[in-house]
């Protein structure tokens, strides 16, 4: 039977000593605190079936030192990679699987050029590329862009607006309309995030994460507010989609992703032991 | 001892060589017709659409099955071993190499596609590939087509029905994954340890 994936996201910045590391990890054990391939490893050892490296910097100097990162990871740790973070160019995207990934993920620079992703796709497969959707409730449903009404949490109808450049900016454009147009342009997967919940471990967003499940038929990836191993459940039981994304659950030690797992199994969730 | 990992331009191949690389085994990258030829064991990957990869693979094909009848052990990864095939639907109806029955077909129904994620094999016969890999092991897949089940499988696995997610010929020298044990964990790198072992 098809799993359910749990997926440990490390957000790459470089350190104080010029060096790479995993922001906002207090995960004890390891020999250097949030160094980004031991605590691949780590994760790898625990049992996570992907895991995500995203490069915050977002720079031409970040992106060579992810390169290292990932060849690093790549040469131990034996399970699939996805690099996210300031991807512009099919030249970037060749790098990067070069080095080892197995799937990149583009979100700006995607929305900016849509056909960004067929031209990818069409060179790498669509296995190998995820659009990353950062979006955000707007209630003014009067908005000529307001395609598709979703009830929030708290009773209230809203749209949600995909936002770019880290949620810095709206775009006008409906998350889901976006969702079923970066599937036919040849995306292989969606990881969604909205900026309602990401940050504050008060769960996924389940609305727009169901909405958009249903809207494709492609992998959805929920990211973006798990503060614990219930909402993993939710993400799963509620919004049906196909894999969760969690930083800082995982990176503060208060689960592994063996005890995740145990508790999904627990509650009839299906999961790679 | 020489593994030739076949080359051809297509698919993040590199896994496959630091794979065989940590199991002891290094394998060399290439698309020289003489060095397949002269190899003791030959690796097939694949990732991409089967019609440019078979293009890219037809100079290779006489002696990558030539070896093949020789006894040589060959291991198709995914769309690897999707090539081993008669036939592919992905992108009309493609020919394969023909080494295993059989033809290619598309997910049908309901699911969503690609089919990914990590999945458990059903062994269905022995094989020296799975010495010591338990029946219900999970292996990570990526795929939008598969082969059905018939006597050349040696594992299935289920998603809208049973299909074949490990084949082999009737000598069983020639294998084919339809996911990627060198991104399989510790399952995938003792199946290519394995691999390294039927040479």
């Amino acid at each position: 039977m098809l799993t359910k994936r749990i997926i440990p996201c490390l957000d790459v910045t470089i350190g104080p000593d010029g060096g790479r590391v995993v922001k906002g990890v207090e995960f004890v054990n390891l020999r250097r605190a949030g160094d980004p391939v031991e605590l691949a490893r780590a994760y790898n050892e625990q049992g996570a079936d992907e895991l995500v490296f995203l490069d915050i910097t977002a720079s031409h100097e970040g992106r060579a030192t992810m390169i290292d990162v990932i060849e690093r990871t790549a040469n131990e740790v034996f399970i699939p990679m996805t690099v996210g973070g300031g991807i512009k160019t099919i030249g970037d995207i060749r790098s990067i699987l070069r080095a080892g990934a197995d799937k990149i993920t583009v979100n700006t620079s995607a929305v900016k050029n849509p056909s960004f992703i067929r031209e990818a796709s069409d060179m790498f497969g669509s296995q190998c590329i995820v659009t990353a959707i950062d979006c955000r409730s707007n209630t003014n449903l009067k908005d000529p862009n307001a395609r598709n009404v979703i009830t929030k949490k708290d009773g209230t109808p809203a749209w949600y607006e995909v936002v770019i450049y880290g949620g810095r900016q709206p775009t006008g454009i409906d998350a889901i309309e976006w969702a079923k147009q970066v599937e036919s342009l040849g995306s292989g997967e969606i990881m969604l995030t909205s900026m309602d919940t990401d940050g504050t471990k008060d769960g996924y967003d389940l609305y727009v994460t169901k909405a958009v499940c249903e809207a494709v038929r492609i992998p959805v990836i929920a990211s973006g507010g798990a503060g614990n191993i219930e909402h993993m459940y939710e993400a799963f039981a509620v919004a049906d989609a196909d894999a969760a994304l969690a930083a800082s659950i995982f990176h503060f030690g208060e689960y592994t992703i063996g005890q995740a797992k145990g508790y999904l199994r627990s509650k009839g969730i299906p999961v790679r032991p | 001892m020489k593994i030739a990992i076949v080359d051809y331009g297509a698919g993040n191949i590199r896994s496959v060589e630091r794979g065989l690389a940590f199991v002891g085994t290094p394998g060399a990258m290439t698309c020289d017709p003489g060095e397949i030829e002269a190899a003791d064991a030959i690796v097939l990957p694949g990732v991409g659409a089967f019609e440019s990869c078979m293009r890219q693979v037809a100079p290779l094909q006489q002696v990558i099955c030539r070896r093949i009848e020789a006894g040589v052990p060959f291991l198709g990864i995914c769309l690897g071993m999707q090539m081993l095939y008669q036939e592919s639907e992905e992108g009309g109806l493609i020919k394969g190499l023909g080494v295993v029955p059989g033809r290619v077909t598309r997910f049908s129904g309901n699911l969503k596609v690609p089919h990914m994620g990590w999945n458990s094999l059903s062994v269905r016969k022995e094989h020296p590939l799975l010495t010591g890999i338990a029946d219900g092991s999970y292996v990570y897949f990526v795929h939008s087509y598969r082969a059905g089940v018939d006597a050349g499988t040696v594992a299935a696995a289920e998603y809208g029905g049973d299909f074949t997610a490990i084949v082999a010929n009737e000598a069983g020298n020639a294998v084919g994954a339809q996911f990627h044990p060198e991104k399989s964990g510790a399952v995938g790198l003792r199946m290519l340890k394995n691999f390294t072992a039927m040479i």
